[in-house]
């Protein structure tokens, strides 16, 4: 073959560039797939969990965990967990458990229970994992000190935490891309006030202030308001980091030859912003949103866990979390620290899925 | 026999990359020798391997790239106290890269400048920190006189009041400024070579001949070769006295730059000095590109590296046959199946 | 370099205005004034306390006067005599206090400070010079988990080992018998015996940080041109190494201080309130709960003065080191 062949050119629209290079990172990807997991877990609290969270029992005040079972001794296939028996510790003049393998609790997959109401809508009582019986306990990941179970609660968690990133991290953008946007894109004394709005918030404590301004927020509150309360709160810190990359974005963008083509073709400035530039950024925008959620997650942890963000009856991972404050409660029920390890799986999921993304926002780069 | 007057002689010089996605054969087959004080000027289209054989001189290649085959044969001239002058020959591809004898080499008998003469400097220390430390480095002296040797090293490529400029960091200087400074520095051990890479490309066009002249200048008061590694054959022209044509990492015509320019002996040479504009070329009409690209460096052609792109290919021949550069009797040397005797 | 430094501080004293501003509007949020929680508060403890004590209350702070005197009556009592106002659950003046666990959180943040870098920077500089070594794998893993685990629950994870497999509680920064005791030289070295454990957790979170900047600057700086201008000087590769890139990269990590710090300060309190050591965190979250705002405004103050006055030291050390700040 001597004829010269005519290569051939692949054009590819850059979402498919940024999947592309996405797809080589692995830890990214298998974090993409956990950290849609716990949102769906978010999405369908009310058939994934066994109880209502604020299901009392007193006759299982810290109860431990079960373990599910598959087979019997009997070599029976069938799902149960074992009973409890409990006596009261004499010294201690507290109830202790202790799992007895002799009673069988059968336990069902989408089992009658507790009525609900799917996205506050669909009326429903299926739930996933339950035990036919309705009365006998079922405590996979144990009780907490009223005997509620502490799975329902951090499945019911999920919602409240992931949610309150996804909403502070919202607000954030929004205030953000403004800021940083205006800052950017226009410069000079703009851009020098803004940038010292964000030294000024950056170079103070933000727990302090946190727990300053969530102390002030009246007691009578219902949930709700003080939920949107706390994100405003953790947004009004947060913003910084976000306006940081897209005026970091406008200005490199600014100079770039593809914007003073789009400027000399007599595009006007807001064509310019929304057609040309922010294409160009979105991908970026993804990357740092992901990498703003944990912060967030992080942040409304601690103040719930500090007992000056959510209380009760909301459940959230720092409130729940609240319950393992001290080092007595731990040691009776070191169970009750499974809500840290949600926090930080979906941290980490986050991390690594935001480091991916960040590596792919910019394909061409190598 | 080897001539006395030779300095340094590369034979059948190989540096690979070793990439994930494949071995990228940045050098293949180099062959060129630099007289004692002789000027060579290396020309090539950009990514034919002439900066990485340069590199490869300095074993200054980062990983994964690596010297696989060849020899570098420096001919180091032992400076012993009276006449005796005593020739050490060494094998500088056979060093390891951060061996002491390498680095007794580098700065002191080799040396070498590059592009961006901002970006090799370091920013944040001034230029007579800089020039000072390759003194103290290879020559036994205090600070005070690395100091003074610094300032006269200044003085000598051009840079007014060298006094208080021995101070300034390399921001603080234009671009020209820094390329002098980036020289004083390479030549502040009096080296017998030095090795511009691409010196000028990056400053503007009366810089550029300023800077040549200096390097002409400093060569014929110090008495170093020089060898100029460019894209520019205007620039080799002007300068150098012979000249070597690379083209996908391999040497492909060899002479002196009055028989290269008047009768280029390899298509690829010919087709090189075709694209480039001359005075009262204008009635020609448009300049001749060489059609085609270069390869994919993954991929290099079987046969002549060059045949995709040659007008006088030789179907069957030059898309099998891997050419020798074959030694001609007027001091040339060419690499292409048509002149093969 | 005097002049940067005196622009610099210059530059300060607006950051700290907007500051002592956020903290007295901090004071005034909650609903009621100042007196009358002051008197309840008095009340509910049985003490009789007549309107006229709310009146001299009143008058001293002000409170019948609009904000921005009631705020500058605030700052004067502060700048001229050092009087952040009164701790009504103490019934102390809060200067009289507050300075022990003040300097206490300091100690705590700058250990940690002191080991985040005495950790990260070689092991930031290892892991980029042997990329994608397993030491380099080993330690940008622990880096995430570092990042993913927030120094409180790191505490409770560890006092639960402690208490579980060592049959001990720890928690606190003194020996009982110290506790109390005024200061000497067995206090300290008793100090220094419990400190350490927080210092540790408090660095973690830091330390994974900074090992990930360190490792990406240097990265950024091995692949520089000067770098080889080096080498080719016949420099030995560690004189190198340490001269130029490992030189440059160490200035975004100085600068990065400047956010170490309040990280490093946020961290200390709700780790301090963890771990009940005695220092500005859980007498900031009490003051809150019980809405003594005199104490937690006075607190959120000075810990937001310490912060930015850390904040310009690093820029002034990171003007130090880079010629092209100094001159701009």
């Amino acid at each position: 073959m001597n004829t010269e062949k005519e290569t051939p050119v692949y054009v590819a629209p850059q979402w498919k560039l940024v999947w592309w290079k996405f797809r080589k990172h692995k830890l990214a990807l298998v974090s993409g797939i956990v950290i849609l997991l716990i949102y769906l877990v978010a999405l369908f609290v009310e058939i994934l969990a066994p109880f209502l969270p604020d299901q009392t029992n007193s006759k299982y005040l810290y109860a431990p965990p079960q373990s599910l079972h598959f087979v019997d001794e009997q070599g029976n296939w069938g799902l149960y967990v074992y009973g409890y028996t409990s006596k009261i510790d004499p010294v201690a003049l507290r109830r202790t458990f202790e799992i007895d393998s002799s009673v069988k609790i059968p336990v069902g997959l989408l089992v009658e229970g507790v009525p609900y109401k799917l996205f506050n809508l669909i009326p429903g009582n299926r739930h996933l994992l339950a035990p036919l019986d309705p009365d006998q306990p079922m405590y996979l990941l144990g009780a907490d000190r009223l005997g509620r179970d502490v799975l329902s609660r951090l499945i019911v968690g999920t919602r409240v935490s992931m949610s309150i990133g996804l909403v502070g991290v919202l607000l954030s953008l929004v205030l953000g891309i403004l800021l940083g946007g205006l800052s950017g894109y226009y410069g000079g004394n703009i851009d020098n006030l803004i940038q010292r709005v964000i030294e000024f918030l950056r170079s103070i404590p933000s727990i302090p202030l946190w727990m300053g301004l969530s102390a002030a927020l009246p007691l009578d509150w219902d949930p709700l308001r003080v939920y949107f309360a706390i994100t405003v709160i953790l947004s009004l810190i947060g913003w910084t980091g976000l306006a940081r990359v897209v005026r970091g974005r406008f200005l490199s963008l600014r100079e770039e030859d593809f914007v003073m083509a789009a400027r000399l073709d007599g595009a006007s400035e807001m064509r310019i912003i929304l057609g040309h530039m922010l294409p160009a950024f979105t991908s970026h925008i993804i990357a740092a949103i992901t990498l703003a959620i944990p912060g967030m997650i992080l942040s409304e942890t601690a103040l719930s866990f500090l007992g000056l963000g959510l209380r009760e009856p909301v459940v959230s991972w720092g409130v729940l979390l609240q319950n393992a404050q001290d080092i007595r409660s731990i040691a009776t029920a070191p169970w009750l620290l499974i809500p840290a390890l949600a926090v930080v799986v979906s941290v980490l999921a986050l991390n690594f899925l935001g480091d991916g993304l960040r590596d792919a926002a910019d394909p061409y780069a190598r | 026999m080897k001539d006395e007057s030779t300095l340094l002689e590369v034979k059948n010089l190989k540096t690979h990359f070793f990439l994930d996605e494949g071995t990228v054969k940045a050098v293949e087959g180099a062959d060129l020798t630099i007289r004692r004080g002789g000027t060579l000027g290396v020309v090539g289209e950009s990514g034919c391997g002439k900066s990485v054989m340069s590199y490869s001189i300095l074993q200054l290649v980062e990983s994964p790239g690596r010297i696989v085959a060849g020899q570098i044969l420096f001919h180091r001239q032992l400076k012993c106290n009276g006449q005796s002058q005593m020739m050490d020959v060494i094998d500088l591809a056979a060093l390891a890269p951060n061996s002491r004898a390498m680095r007794d080499i580098r700065g002191e008998e080799i040396a070498m400048i590059f592009q961006e003469p901002m970006t090799s400097l370091s920013p944040v220390h001034t230029i007579g920190n800089q020039i000072e430390e390759v003194i103290t480095l290879h020559r036994r002296v205090d600070h005070a006189t690395a100091r003074r040797q610094a300032v006269d090293m200044l003085r000598r490529v051009g840079i007014p009041k060298p006094e208080e400029r021995v101070d300034a960091y390399p921001f603080q200087l234009s671009g020209g400024m820094r390329q002098r400074a980036m020289i004083a520095m390479a030549l502040a051990c009096h080296p017998s070579l030095l090795i511009a890479d691409e010196p000028t490309t990056a400053l503007d066009v009366t810089t550029q001949a300023q800077i040549l002249e200096l390097i002409q200048e400093l060569q014929r008061d110090l008495g170093m070769a020089v060898m100029l590694i460019t894209h520019n054959l205007g620039m080799v022209a002007e300068i150098c006295e012979e000249i070597v044509v690379m083209y996908l990492g391999e040497v492909v015509e060899r002479a002196d730059v009055f028989s290269l320019f008047r009768e280029p002996l390899h298509p690829y040479t010919r087709a090189l000095l075709r694209s480039i504009p001359r005075l009262g070329q204008i009635k020609q009409g448009r300049l001749d590109p060489i059609q085609g690209a270069v390869p994919d460096p993954y991929n290099r052609p079987v046969g002549c590296p060059f045949h995709p792109r040659c007008a006088q290919m030789m179907p069957g021949t030059c898309d099998r046959i891997h050419p020798e550069l074959i030694e001609r009797r007027d001091n040339r040397a060419v690499r292409c199946l048509l002149c093969e005797p | 370099m005097l002049q940067y430094i005196l622009r610099r501080a210059l530059l300060m004293i607006p950051t700290l205005i907007v500051t002592s501003l956020v903290a007295y509007i901090i004071i005034e949020l909650p609903p009621g004034d100042f007196a009358t929680s002051y008197v309840a508060n008095l009340a509910a403890q049985g003490d009789m306390a007549s309107q006229e004590t709310a009146r001299v209350i009143r008058e001293q702070y002000g409170l019948d006067q609009p904000a921005t005197v009631r705020y500058l009556k605030w700052m004067q009592g502060i700048l001229t005599q050092g009087n952040f106002g009164i701790a009504f659950e103490l019934r102390q003046p809060v200067s009289s206090f507050i300075w022990e666990r003040v300097w206490l959180t300091l100690a705590l943040s700058l250990g940690s400070i002191l080991i985040t870098w005495a950790l990260a920077f070689p092991i930031g500089i290892y892991s980029a010079v042997k990329q994608y070594s397993i030491g380099d794998y080993f330690f940008t893993f622990l880096g995430f988990i570092g990042i993913a685990v927030p120094g409180f629950l790191l505490a409770l994870v560890l006092m639960y080992v402690q208490f579980k497999y060592l049959g001990q509680t720890s928690g606190g920064l003194f020996s009982s018998e110290f506790l109390t005791a005024p200061w000497s030289w067995d206090k300290v070295l008793d100090l220094l015996q419990h400190i350490w454990l927080p210092v540790i957790i408090l660095a973690v979170g830091g330390t994974a940080e900074l090992i990930r900047i360190m490792r990406a600057n240097l990265l950024d700086e091995l692949r520089k041109p000067y770098v080889i201008t080096a080498r080719a000087k016949g420099l030995p590769e560690w004189r190198v190494l340490l001269k130029y890139p490992v030189r440059l990269a160490l200035n975004p990590f100085v600068s990065t201080i400047g956010w170490t710090l309040p990280f490093l300060v946020s961290g200390s309190i709700i780790l301090s309130v963890v771990m009940n050591l005695p220092t500005t965190g859980p007498m900031l979250l009490r003051a809150l709960q019980v809405q003594d705002m005199y104490l937690a405004g006075a607190l959120i103050l000075i810990l937001s003065v310490l912060t930015i006055i850390g904040t310009l030291l690093s820029d002034i050390l990171l003007a130090w080191l880079d010629p092209r700040i100094r001159y701009q």
